[in-house]
């Protein structure tokens, strides 16, 4: 197998091992259907014609992928700087709130005043929502894992107090049904619709977030002292940088592109915001299956961008199964988890792919000479 | 190398063990049986078309709670219009993601169905814009009073207030400490209606009695809501109810105590037989059955329903096992206020 | 108001309800201290709670016997812990993602056990609660301390258990070398591998356990997401407690005690919106890291897999 190995470039195993991990684990996961009785190539083929088979359900994936991709390459820019952000959720609420809150204010806004605004609000809520965890863990060493859990939970509850105090739709008072959500936004605030589907124009924008994070990460100082700092801080702060500002500034960028996804979410589908108590609600637990799709994308923004689609395919390829087959929704959440554990056990094959091939290239390079035998770098 | 293809062959036999056990055990007695299931040829007459329903909700259909109302009234109207030749039932359980249920009442709509039914109050915005792309299906919401003045939207809503407080009455007279104890989830929509009927019940049958709200921030915290129970208890509670599905843990706490609970939403007489006094049960097939007549006839929509205890869509169950002793004066106090809501005589005070 | 809460039958109620709701949380942070001592950080122990206390549950409903409900719980962690193993030391997998995966694996597949043989939502009955003779009839603390069920005493017996493991044996050495100094230890001849897939197996069985508390002895029911998020809570506990036993213990009291202050700050009417009530356990967990004091340092080769040389 070594010798097939030699014709696959990296990029290609970059895309290839994952796709394998990903058509093992529906194999599973038709052995399950099998076992609830469900023909599994109906199911797929189902959930396939739900994510790319007609104009709108690429619209929906889309959709999906947007909120992904935002918080996608957020994680990669915290993971590069040395930093987990499991904090998505919570950023991605306060995003959201924070753009409610000034697109309710500004009522009589025009649309090209209202929508930067908006969406500048819940990038900078975001940002602070990231911010804690950042300056918590680079200047008290206090672990951004709890912090990040506990900020989760503490955006919900204020959600839940904005959206049945303050932010609650005054018909919703006068009408005496309470429902848990403001009133719907102006449609100013609406992002615009690409084509003549769901499809807003945050997907663009998140498709050029993507690019903007790469252009930092790798063509800037700054993105190269982020991956210094993640790669060694130890070096880093010997070669004189401030470690723990990159790390701040890591989670603070991370915090801030989930914040943005909450702002695009909120106005580009939602129209208004809700709580049903929980936070997936309204993230659609984009706080993690973002973490997810940053790793289909190698940690790379650029690898995140169809990554994402690919993810958000998944999920809604996934509800349509569901609804075409009458399968309980729980199963497409265990099947999900199965897709993430398969894909992120598969990457050791790629790595010791790409470390073999290396050594058989260093090899042929020293022809047989001896000593060959070098650490080639993962 | 060949310990990591070891390894993986392990780590899918494991995912297979884990997926046979899930499935080979056997469906046993309290499973509802799948509405899917190809129905045994009927011998009366049912007509060629089947009169299809698709209903979109937040929780699983086994929640003994709000899900599971609208799915056991689903149920119940099959059964009463000739089983599943003549009503068929599909349905997306576990919806909480807005976006996820929007797609799917939108792809409801596109396949035909005649009724697609949105059944959270959450859903109302995606419904908004769906409903016009599709004049021809008739679409229903709840709950909540508002069909945005839209020809093919129904409304429904549950008058929770209304068992809240008879079920407060009941649980006024019940109570030897006097202090009662209510657990809900935020404090809004459903929820808040039923706590706020349920208190003005207390208040108005015993002035003295004191009535604690702890609110758990969730729907779904099992565990915060048995602790919440737990301190009502502590506090000196005789009697409990409390709404969402997350009161099953404070039911556990109950029965544990020999506290007596009054349930809503569903009968919730099944989990704790010895504690549960009444449960305010919601029989959405009374605005179901109205529906179905007005979309047959022709009227897609445009008006709102209420269960209510008037039109027996709110129904108070009491529990046959529930160990009372002499209880005229309850049974009495009962149809009394059901009378006094029903002919106005009662008025209920909500949303201060 | 307020000063209710300062009297003698609200504080009992708090330390009693704190200590009651503190055993899922010490059961799964114990767990979880052990695994990432060794180096290998689990984020799927919600998940793992999940499925245990299903398994739990379900041996339990059928039977009638808690004992085998127990059983069943310790063998799907066992099992989830295997694989969790297989997934983080054999395949080195990043760690922080495969925790999503196994959390999204455990959060469906209970739902749809559950779903597939139970059908709806039903009690058992637990563990009762058992008054331990001779303290359980002292004054006060009998009550509190002495009267709970076998879960629940389990799960602070295991604290010095755990504790001594670590500190006082040559295995708790090796957990911990293998996750200060991986390299070292394996030149010493401690293999990391057979270390890591024995703190992992335990952990996924201590995750499982903590969910059967819940289902079990408890709360006595099971339902979708029972857990919500406790799992979570756990896994931030153990970086609260700086990775050792005690630490974990005063973690879980810590929060489930706050908790219970939370919901008599509702019952007593303390005119604080129920929202910011909830939100206390989070924030006070956060502040009290913030005062700076010792910190424990994180193990070195936390999330990093272990290769040796070449593979």
């Amino acid at each position: 197998m070594g010798k097939t190995s030699r014709f696959l470039s990296p990029t290609w195993l970059a895309i290839l091992t994952p796709l394998a991990a990903v058509v093992a684990a529906l194999a599973v996961g038709a052995l399950l259907l099998l076992a609830l009785g469900v023909d599994p190539v109906a199911a797929y083929a189902s959930m396939f014609q739900g994510a790319f088979g007609s104009l709108n359900s690429v619209a929906d994936t889309l959709v999906k992928a947007t909120p992904l991709l935002l918080v996608g390459v957020g994680i990669c820019i915290a993971f590069r700087g040395g930093m987990l952000n499991i904090g998505g959720e919570g950023q991605l609420i306060v995003g959201g709130l924070a753009a409610t809150a000034a697109v309710l204010a500004l009522r009589a806004w025009p649309a090209w005043a209202l929508i930067p605004v908006g969406l500048a609000l819940g990038f900078l809520a975001g940002a602070a929502w990231g911010a804690v965890p950042g300056v918590l863990k680079a200047r008290l060493q206090v672990n951004e894992i709890l912090t990040t859990i506990m900020m989760n939970a503490i955006a919900i509850q204020a959600l839940n107090y904005l959206l049945r105090g303050p932010l609650m739709d005054p018909e919703q008072v006068s009408k005496g049904s309470f429902i848990p959500q403001t009133a719907r936004f102006t449609l100013a605030a609406d992002l615009p619709r690409l084509v003549p589907t769901r499809l807003h124009a945050g997907f663009l924008l998140a498709v050029i977030v993507a690019i903007l994070a790469w252009v930092l990460l790798w063509r800037t100082t700054i993105g190269f002292r982020i991956r210094a700092v993640g790669l060694n801080p130890f070096a880093s702060r010997r070669a004189g940088m401030r470690v723990s500002r990159y790390g701040i500034l890591a989670m603070v960028l991370s915090g801030a592109l989930a914040g943005l996804a909450g702002a695009v979410q909120v106005m580009g589908v939602n129209h208004r915001m809700f709580t049903d108590g929980s936070s997936a609600g309204f993230t659609g637990a984009a706080g993690f299956n973002g973490i997810v799709a940053a790793l289909f994308g190698l940690l790379h923004p650029i690898g995140t961008i169809p990554a994402a689609v690919f993810f958000g395919g998944l999920i809604v390829g996934a509800n349509a199964m569901q609804r075409a087959m009458q399968i309980p929704s729980a199963m497409i959440t265990a099947l999900n988890g199965l897709l993430v554990i398969f894909v992120v056990s598969s990457d050791i094959w790629r790595r010791r792919m790409v470390q073999r091939q290396q050594k058989a290239e260093v090899a042929s390079a020293l022809g047989a000479a001896s000593g060959a035998e070098q650490a080639a770098p993962t | 190398m060949r310990k990591l293809y070891l390894s993986t062959a392990v780590l899918i036999i494991a995912a297979l063990f884990l997926g046979a056990c899930g499935t080979a055990a056997p469906t046993e007695a309290p499973t509802q049986e799948p509405t899917q299931a190809p129905a045994p040829p009927e011998a009366t007459a049912v007509p060629a078309e089947p009169f299809r329903v698709a209903v979109v909700m937040p929780s699983a259909i086994n929640d003994l709670a709000f899900s599971q109302s609208m799915y056991d009234a689903l149920l119940a109207v099959q059964a009463e219009m000739g089983g599943p030749a003549a009503f068929e039932i599909a349905y997306s359980e576990g919806m909480f993601v807005i976006e996820d249920a929007a797609a799917a009442i939108r792809d409801y709509a596109s396949q035909g169905f005649d009724l697609v039914i949105a059944h959270g109050s959450q859903y109302g915005s995606s419904l908004q814009e769906i409903a016009p792309d599709f004049p021809d299906t008739s679409f229903a919401w709840g709950t909540t009073v508002d069909t945005f003045g839209l020809p093919n939207v129904f409304a429904y809503e549950a008058r929770s207030e209304q068992g809240g407080y008879v079920n407060g009455v009941l649980a006024a007279m019940y109570s030897r400490s006097g202090k009662i104890g209510v657990i809900g989830p935020i404090e809004t929509g459903d929820a808040k209606l039923y706590v706020d009927g349920f208190t003005a019940g207390v208040t108005a049958t015993d002035p003295e009695a004191t009535v604690a709200t702890i609110w758990t921030g969730s729907f779904s915290d099992t565990a915060l809501a048995s602790q919440a129970a737990q301190t009502h208890i502590d506090a000196g509670a005789d009697v409990l109810t409390g709404t969402a599905q997350m009161v099953t843990g404070a039911i556990g706490v109950a029965q544990e105590s020999g506290v007596s609970w009054f349930g809503t939403q569903s009968n919730q007489a099944s989990l704790a037989p010895e504690i549960v006094f009444a449960s305010q049960v919601y029989h959405w097939e009374v605005v179901l059955t109205e529906m179905i007549a007005l979309i047959q006839g022709g009227t897609l929509g445009g008006q709102s329903f209420a269960i209510d205890l008037a039109n027996r869509g709110l129904v108070i169950e009491r529990n046959k096992d529930f160990p009372v002793g002499p209880d005229e004066h309850l049974q009495f106090a009962l149809n009394e206020t059901i009378k006094g809501i029903v002919d106005g005589s009662i008025v209920i005070p909500v949303g201060e | 108001m307020i000063q209710d809460l300062l009297s003698p039958a609200v504080l009992a109620g708090i330390v009693y309800s704190g200590i009651r709701l503190a055993t899922p949380y010490l059961y799964a942070a114990l767990g979880e201290t052990i695994g990432q001592l060794s180096g290998v950080l689990n984020l799927g122990v919600e998940g793992m709670m999940l499925m245990g206390a299903y398994a739990g549950f379900y041996l339990t409903y059928r039977t009638g016997d808690p004992w085998l409900g127990l059983l069943a719980a310790i063998l799907m962690g066992a099992i989830l812990g295997l694989a969790n193993a297989l997934i983080t030391v054999t395949f080195r997998a990043e760690q922080g993602i495969s925790g999503i995966g196994v959390f999204l694996f455990g959060l469906g597949m209970s739902e749809l056990l559950f779903q597939k043989t139970l059908g709806s939502v039903a009690t058992v009955s637990g563990f009762p609660p058992i008054r331990l003779p001779f303290l359980g009839d002292l004054p006060v603390v009998g009550d509190l301390l002495f009267n709970h069920n076998l879960m629940v005493y389990a799960a602070y017996l295991l604290v010095p258990l755990v504790w001594l493991v670590l500190n006082r044996t040559t295995w708790g050495l090796k957990i911990k070398s293998a996750g200060q100094n991986p390299a070292a230890a394996d030149a010493l001849g401690v293999s990391i591998t057979r270390v890591r897939y024995a703190t992992v197996t335990v952990g996924g069985i201590l995750a499982s356990v903590a969910g059967a508390s819940l289902s079990i002895a408890l709360l006595n029911v099971f339902q979708q997401n029972l857990t919500s998020g406790m799992g979570f809570i756990a896994v931030a506990l153990v970086y609260f407690g700086g990775w050792s036993p005690l630490g974990a213990l005063a973690g879980s009291l810590l929060f489930s005690t706050v908790n219970a202050l939370q919901n008599w700050i509702q019952v007593l009417g303390i005119p604080i919106a129920p929202d910011f009530a909830l939100m206390l356990p989070y924030v006070l967990t956060i502040l009290m890291l913030v005062v700076p004091f010792r910190k424990a340092r994180q193990p070195a080769a936390l999330t990093k897999p272990f290769e040796r040389g070449e593979g």
